[in-house]
Parts: structure tokens; sequence; C-alpha cells
């Protein structure tokens, strides 16, 4: 693989780059999907290529090539500087890189089990058996059951003598049943929409347990069907884990990427409210918030060695005691507010360039209270619990979400499930509200393996730890039911 | 330079994969071949900062022993690439037990060939032709007093379909795609976006001047209460709304899992609402067939305001006895056949007869971030973004600061009073729309924001 890289790294040098980037990645995916008693898909995937990504006269250019033959590489090395050549011609700001030793070393995911040897058969018997079990209640109308499995193997080898070998591998597995009734339909997942997905081997799945849930699973979506309406209100309410991660991806992990702040994304993803004049300053949360992006936690969806620019892995503060003191940056970025890269950078595939993304945005537990301690708690609210739908404005401020499910919690019980519950805020209005946040007993790791950013698109795979949070005097029950 | 051409070459690379395929005495089997060559330069802040070109080719092979389906797919498409995944497609399909969805790959059909797909000026431009369009559209935004940020790009995308059962089709097709969003230091912003199959129909300097001029009539935004507000929606906004209600209800898996609104004859629009979806719409990004190599049909989804047809792949056709629409996506695909190539009628209206035939209300120019509340009633959460204005005696008095909605889409239809007579072909998610500017009667914002 070396002389591939070199080869690369010595053409687009030669042909005028200041800089370069080679990265060569094999992709091998499987996946099996149950879908109400079938197998509707069962399938693997293969994708291999080289990305090189060159700076010339302080622009950049990226050209991205299947083909791994020497002559083929040379040839996007050239393209990938033909480009930059391009771009330069409208630049007002050349590149400048954050200084870093040249990066080395391997990573690997820790595996016990290798998701790519296990039997398919035997995901496949385990998804139909909870499939078949969540269709034996009455009132369940379809279901999905879900594995899959990816497996990153990377080379990153850039012109300043860095060269790194990662192998990444994650895991998922969820399932969903839905029942059906007039105009009203209602669906239960577990363990959240999308898929529980950590970065691990075969055992993850097997520990998810997808057979134990089933039964619950599909009993709660036929008794939300016959739920009343939640009722529209200003309310204390409790987020479960399986909600609170999207909203610390949608309200703190996007929002303090330093590209949006710059205006990169602006036309496409949006920008952001945090801007550079709040850094170190400006109150985003409650005292008890403290939120990290942490790129070395074991089983993390955003774990890894290095970053796509040979950053190593680190875990940066974001929030701290409410206050807002840190962004996800890059090379690039990072030296326009005075600092280093934290390590971000991180591209979907060969074919990709390098963005600023989530590594795992974690609320840290506060000592004190268990999730359950916070429900006994509270005297009047709902218990908000898996998220449903997501939407948030372009400067990450307004937000709605709706959940599954929601309990209503009367004297520190659970009661009253509704359906449809929603609930809307602006972001740093609803942080400041938050007045309880779970302990280490209550924190879960979830993460989602579709967050969607950048032109050309690319869906990465994020995590976030959680343990359970209270706010109150939200707006809960929005529109028209 | 991909040419033209490339659709048959793909197409002979797809049956050398087909052979592979039965060497291993599948019942039956399907390869398709996906081609792109893509560029794409981004400017942000009026300077382009990142510019990218990608070469890649994927054999999707899907095999079938009985009624046991597999499918495996790889990016090397040397003979050991291709003999690798048809061991894959092979042993996939015989871990599963029989499927009785499962009846058969679909039939050759002819293929009429989709007309105007292919421009050789697209396949041809190079990165020093996005760049002078980038400048040219960054040029004209500083002229106006506020910064460009948005993306110019290129591609050709190769479609080849071989099966055992006699099925071959191919071709090639270009889009060449502009968007921007023009923002000046006040937070006043203004969208444009054009798309085209021929580079040279796309003007990115008019698309950068659309942008400004809406941006700098953003400037000076002021907040408004939220509530039930008559609209005048731009196409950017309708595409949206069209590309929702065809995705939310009238795919045949939708209809069959009972989580679609949809029965014939059921008036989901008003009169004057009516939508199809047409793989041979010269004025769309024409595709002939679809991911099994089944000819696109044109399909009605709503005929004033009616509901008429769904549209279907294989599996779900099969399961109700009929034929598939042309509407599969590839395989394998458990989220079921969609209509990609989306339009909506013209109606007889100027667009500024749209904002004069208002009292008052608002006259918005796209949606942001838009998520389904709840399916079967097609209730949708969004923003408003990049140009939201208020209007009073049919004029625009000034712009609004954004707002969220949350509103059922089919109540939205319903409410629809006036139409334009000039559609956009614009892209959506996963589907190209040819829509219109729509003044709807009452929209359901719930939300502010402070910009």
């Amino acid at each position: 693989m070396r002389d591939l890289t070199d080869r690369a790294l010595d053409t687009a040098t030669a042909r005028g780059a200041s800089y370069v980037e080679a990265r060569v990645v094999r992709r091998e995916e499987r996946a099996v999907v149950v879908k109400t008693g079938t197998v509707a898909a069962l399938a693997t995937a293969e994708s291999e290529g080289i990305g090189l990504r060159a700076l010339v006269d302080g622009a950049w250019g990226f050209a991205a090539t299947r083909a791994l033959a020497p002559v083929e590489v040379e040839l996007a090395a050239g393209e990938a500087v033909r480009i930059a050549r391009a771009s330069a011609t409208a630049i007002r700001r050349p590149v400048a890189l954050d200084a870093r030793a040249p990066a080395h070393g391997r990573y690997a995911t820790e595996v016990r089990d290798d998701p790519f040897v296990v039997p398919l058969e035997r995901t496949v018997a385990s998804l139909l058996e909870a499939d078949e079990r969540m269709r034996g209640l009455q009132g369940v109308a379809f279901t999905e059951a879900l594995f899959a499995a990816q497996r990153d193997t990377k080379t990153f080898a850039a012109s300043d003598g860095s060269y790194v070998e990662q192998t990444i591998t994650h895991v998922g597995g969820s399932i969903e049943a839905n029942a059906v009734e007039g105009d009203e339909v209602q669906r239960r997942s577990y363990p959240d929409n999308g898929g529980g997905y950590r970065a691990a081997g075969y055992e993850w799945f097997e520990e998810l347990a997808l057979l134990d849930q089933a039964e619950r699973v599909a009993s709660e979506a036929v008794d939300l069907l016959h739920a009343p309406q939640c009722p529209p209100g200003r309310r204390t309410v409790v987020l479960d884990p399986s909600q609170l991660y999207l909203q610390i991806h949608e309200s703190c992990g996007h929002p303090s990427e330093l590209d949006r702040v710059f205006g990169t994304e602006a036309a496409y993803a949006g920008t952001s409210f945090l801007t550079t004049d709040k850094l170190g300053s400006f109150r985003y949360g409650s005292e008890l918030v403290d939120i990290v992006a942490d790129a070395t936690v074991p089983g993390g969806l955003g774990s890894f060695g290095w970053d796509d620019e040979g950053v190593a892995a680190q875990s940066v503060p974001l929030v701290k005691e409410g206050i807002f003191v840190g962004y996800q940056s890059s090379r690039e970025t990072a030296p326009r507010v005075g600092r280093k890269s934290s390590g971000g950078m991180r591209a979907d595939g060969w074919n990709r360039i390098p963005l600023i993304r989530m590594t795992n945005i974690n609320l840290l537990p506060r000592p004190g209270m268990t999730l359950e301690h916070i429900i006994a708690d509270t005297d009047d609210g709902l218990y908000l619990h898996t998220n449903r739908s997501w939407s948030i404005d372009d400067r990450r401020l307004n937000f709605q979400f709706a959940t599954e499910a929601a309990w209503e919690i009367k004297g520190g019980r659970l009661g009253q499930l509704y359906r449809n519950p929603t609930y809307t805020g602006i972001t740093y209005e609803f942080w400041r509200s938050c007045d309880a946040v779970g302990d280490a007993s209550s924190y879960r790791l979830l993460g989602t393996p579709n967050c969607g950013k950048g032109e050309p698109g690319q869906a990465a795979h994020v995590g976030h730890g959680c343990s359970g949070a209270r706010f109150r005097d939200v707006q809960v029950g929005v529109g028209k039911w | 330079m991909v040419t033209a051409a490339a659709a048959e070459l793909a197409l002979g690379l797809a049956e050398r994969a087909l052979a592979f395929a039965e060497e291993r005495g599948p019942d039956q089997a399907e390869v398709l071949y996906l081609g792109e060559d893509s560029a794409l330069t981004r400017f942000a802040n009026s300077e382009i900062h990142q510019n990218v070109a990608e070469s890649n080719a994927t054999v999707n092979m899907r095999m079938v022993f009985g009624t046991r389906v597999g499918v495996a797919s790889t990016n090397r498409l040397d003979d050991e690439g291709l003999r690798r995944i048809a061991e894959a497609a092979e042993a996939l399909s015989r871990l599963q037990a029989e499927n009785p969805d499962f009846r058969s790959l679909p039939e050759s059909v002819p293929i009429e060939p989709a007309a105007g797909a292919f421009a050789a000026s697209t396949a041809a431009s190079t990165p020093e032709l996005r760049a002078t369009g980038a400048r040219a559209l960054i040029g004209v935004a500083e002229a106006l007093g506020v910064r460009a940020f948005g993306s110019f790009s290129t591609s050709v995308d190769t479609i080849a379909v071989a099966t055992s059962l006699g099925i071959r089709a191919h071709q090639a097709s270009t889009r060449a795609h502009v968007t921007t969003v023009a923002m000046g230091d006040d937070g006043e912003a203004g969208w444009a976006e054009a798309v085209a199959v021929d580079v040279d129909l796309v003007d990115p300097e008019a698309v950068g001047r659309e942008a400004a001029q809406r941006a700098v009539r953003s400037r000076g935004a002021t907040s408004l209460e939220p509530g039930d507000y008559p609209v005048v929606l731009e196409p950017y906004a309708v595409s949206d709304i069209v590309e929702t209600i065809a995705y939310l209800g009238f795919s045949a898996l939708a209809v069959q899992e009972g989580r679609s609104f949809y029965e014939r004859g059921k008036r989901i629009g008003a009169p004057l609402v009516s939508i199809w979806d047409d793989g041979h719409d010269p004025e769309g990004l024409p595709l002939a067939f679809d991911f099994e190599g089944v000819a696109k049909q044109r399909v009605e989804l709503v005929r004033a305001g009616e509901a008429v047809d769904i549209v279907y792949d294989s599996l779900t056709a099969g399961r109700e006895g009929k034929r598939s629409t042309g509407h599969a996506l590839p395989a394998p695909n458990p989220w079921g056949p969609f209509a990609i190539n989306l339009a909506m009628a013209p109606g007889e209206s100027g667009d500024d007869d749209l904002v004069h035939g208002m009292e008052r209300g608002l006259l918005v120019t796209r949606f942001h971030y838009t998520n389904t509340v709840h399916p079967k009633r097609a209730i949708v959460t969004g923003m408003t973004r990049d140009g939201t204005f208020l209007v009073e005696k049919g004029e625009i008095v000034g712009p609004v600061r954004n707002l969220r909605f949350t509103q059922s889409y089919l109540d939205a239809l319903a409410g629809v009073e006036a139409i334009s007579r000039e559609r956009k072909l614009l892209r959506g998610s996963f589907t190209s729309l040819l829509v219109p500017a729509v003044r709807i009667g009452a929209f359901t914002f719930t939300g502010a924001t402070e910009f």
C-alpha cells in the first residue's frame, strides 16, 4: 500500500502541491432486513478506492478513483492538483494548516466476534424470531428487524511523512413494530429509531437481545394506537437517553462545528448561532450541563485513532458547567480561533473529502440522581422516550422533536401513556432550563449511523453518550391534531 | 471525458457479470451497473473552499434460487471481483427460507429511450468551467453587497441492467446543478437554484442575481407572531410538499403496509392540483427505466385533486398480481418503490398574480429541514429559510424572521387557491421535480426563531 500512496503523494508534489494527503479505503458491509415475516434484504457490499486532497497556491483540490492501478492513481493525483489550481482562481484567504507532528501508527476497533465471519444464518434466524414474536401480538400491522455491519480498512498518508493504518468496525441491530388503525399509525422501536450501533463486533448485536424486547415493543405500539393524544401546554419533561441523544446531536453537536460557524456549510445544512464572539463566555445551558467531543470512548461510533487529517483522537470540552467553551474543528479552522485542531475531520469513504464531523458528543453524567430518581423527583411532567422525528433551523436555534411515546409523570410515578408527543424550543433556553442530569448508572452510549452533511452528501456514524435529563417549562404538543 | 457510448460499455460489463452469475446456476439473475463521474465546486464567503471530482462504478448482483434472493455488490470490476460477488450472492440466497412474497424478477418489455437525457457539454465540463461559473455568481452577489455560498456540480451517471430474463437496458444521463445562498452582514439571506441536463442551459450569474436580490430584499426582517396565514410558496418550497406527499403516500409498499393516506378516488387536494411521475418528460431529468430494468410508465398520482394511482416495483406489483410501473430502487430494497421524476401541473397565474391575490399573508421562498411528524396524516414540521416576506393588500411590505410550521401537507394541497404558469426544474432529496409556485389559503406556523 505504501508504494501506492507514495506514488500518489510524489505525483501531486511534483505537479506543484505544497501539501497532499492520500486515503485508501476499503469498506465492507453486511445487512439483513426482515420485514413482516420475510427476509427483505440479505446483502453484502464492498467498495474501495483512493481519495487525494492536494493544496496548491493556498487552495484545495480533491480527486477520487476506484481504480487502484498506479497509472490511475497518478491520473487522480494530477486531477487533484488541476482542480486545486482552478480553486485558486477564486480564493480570498489562502488555506493555512495548524502544525502537528507527522502521524504514525495503527488502530483497530476492539472486536471479540468478527461480524464478517459469524455465519449469517445465525443472524437471519435471530431476526426472524424477534420479528415473529412482534407479529404474535394482535394489532401489529407491520414489523422490521435489522442487522448491519460495516468495516472500513483505511490507510492515511501525507506529504509531511504521516502514515496511519486503521480498521474501524461498527455493528447495529434493531426491531420495530407498527400498529395501524384508521388514519392512525404508531411505531415503537428498540433500542432506538434507526438502529442501535456500536463500534464493536458481533457481540454487540447479541448484547442487544432483540428477542427479549420484542413483546414489549409490539405491545407498546398497539397501546399507543388507543392512547390519548399528548395534550399541549408548557410542561416539565424528562428525556430518556433514547431521545436526549438526538437533542444533543442537533442542538449542540452541529452548532459547535467550526466550519458551520465560518459559513462553509451555509448553502446546505446552514450556519450556527455559536459564533466566535460567544466562545468562553456564552451561557449555553445550566451549570449542570457538561458536554464533550470525545473520540477516545471505547465503543463509540465516533471513536478512532486518528482523524482523516492525521490528528490524534482526543476529548475536547464543548460546554463546561453550562458555558460554551470549545468547538469541533480541523487543522484549517482551528487556528482562526487560536486553537489546535480538535481532531474531528472525517470522510465518508474513499470518495469524499474529510469534513468536521461529530465524534462522540456526550453529555457527562452528574453524580446524585439516577434517571429513575429524576422521574421520582418530578411532581408533574412527561417522560419522553425514543425519537420519532426531528427538525431544527439553519442556525440551530428553533428545534422541534417528536418521540414515539410519552408517559405522564404524576407525583413521581409514571402513569398515562400519550401518543404523538412533540416538544419545541430555542436551544439555549432549553438547555438553561435543565435542572437534573442522570448519574453514571443511567448512562448509555448511543449514536446515529446517518448524520448527513456536505456536498456531495456524506453520511457519518456519530456517537452520543447521555444518561437522561430533566427540563422545565417546555412547550409540548405542537400543531393541530 | 465520459461519452454517451459509456452506457453501451456499461451494458457489456453488466452482461459479463451476468455470465458469472449464471455459471452458478440460479433460477434467475440480475446485474445492475451504476457508474458515476461527477465533480462539484463549492464556494462560501465568496470564495471556492472545496472542489472535488469522483469516478466510481458499482455492480450490484441479485441472484434467485427458487424464491430465495441474495444480493451482493462491488466496485471491483475485474473478473476476480465479479466472481466473488457471484459467489456471495449465491451463498446469501441459499441461507434463506423461501420468500412467499417474491414472484419473479421482471419480464423483459420494450424500453423507449429517454430523449434529452445526455448533453456532451455537461460531460465535458472542467474544473475551470465550474470555477468560471462560481466567479460569475460571486461577482454579481458582491456587486449587490452580499456574499455567495453554494455549489456548482456536473455529473455523468451511467446505468445498465442485464438479467437472465432478457432485460438489456442502458442509459447515460448528465446533470448540471447550481445552488446558492446569498447572505449579508445582518443575516439577510436569499436562495436560488438551477438544474439542467445541459450545462450550457445553466446560468450561474442569473442564479447569483436571483439569490442576491432576494437577500437584499430580506434586510431588516422583523418578527411575526406564529399563527395561521395564507401563503404563496415559491417552487423551492413546493418541491418539498410534492416530494414528501409522493414518498409518504404513493408508494405501493406504503399502501400495502397501511401507513399511507392513499385511497383511489380520495380527494386529497384542491381541484387545481394534479401531480404525476414521468421519466420521459423532456423538461425533467429523463430516465427511461428503473433499477430493475423496467420501462418507466407515466403514473398519475393526483388528478384534479383526487388520488389516482400509485407506483410499483416488481415485488409490490407481484403481491397484487400487477406489473411493475418501473419505479424500483436498487436491490435489495426494503423501502419499496418511489416516484423519482415528479411533476405538478402548472396553473394560469402569473408569478405576481399569486402575491397580488393575497390580502395578508406570507411569501415563502424555501423550507428547511422538514421532517414527518405523522406519516398517515402527512403532518410535517420544518422552517422557512432564505427569504420570507409579509404581504399586505397584495404587495410585499417587508421581510420577516423565519418561522416554524407544523402542517398537514394534505391540508396544504386541499387549500391551494392558485398556481403559477411557470414551473421550475429542481432537485429533491432523491428526485427531480418540475413544480410551480402556489398560493394556499391557510398554513399553520407554530413557532419562530431569532433571524
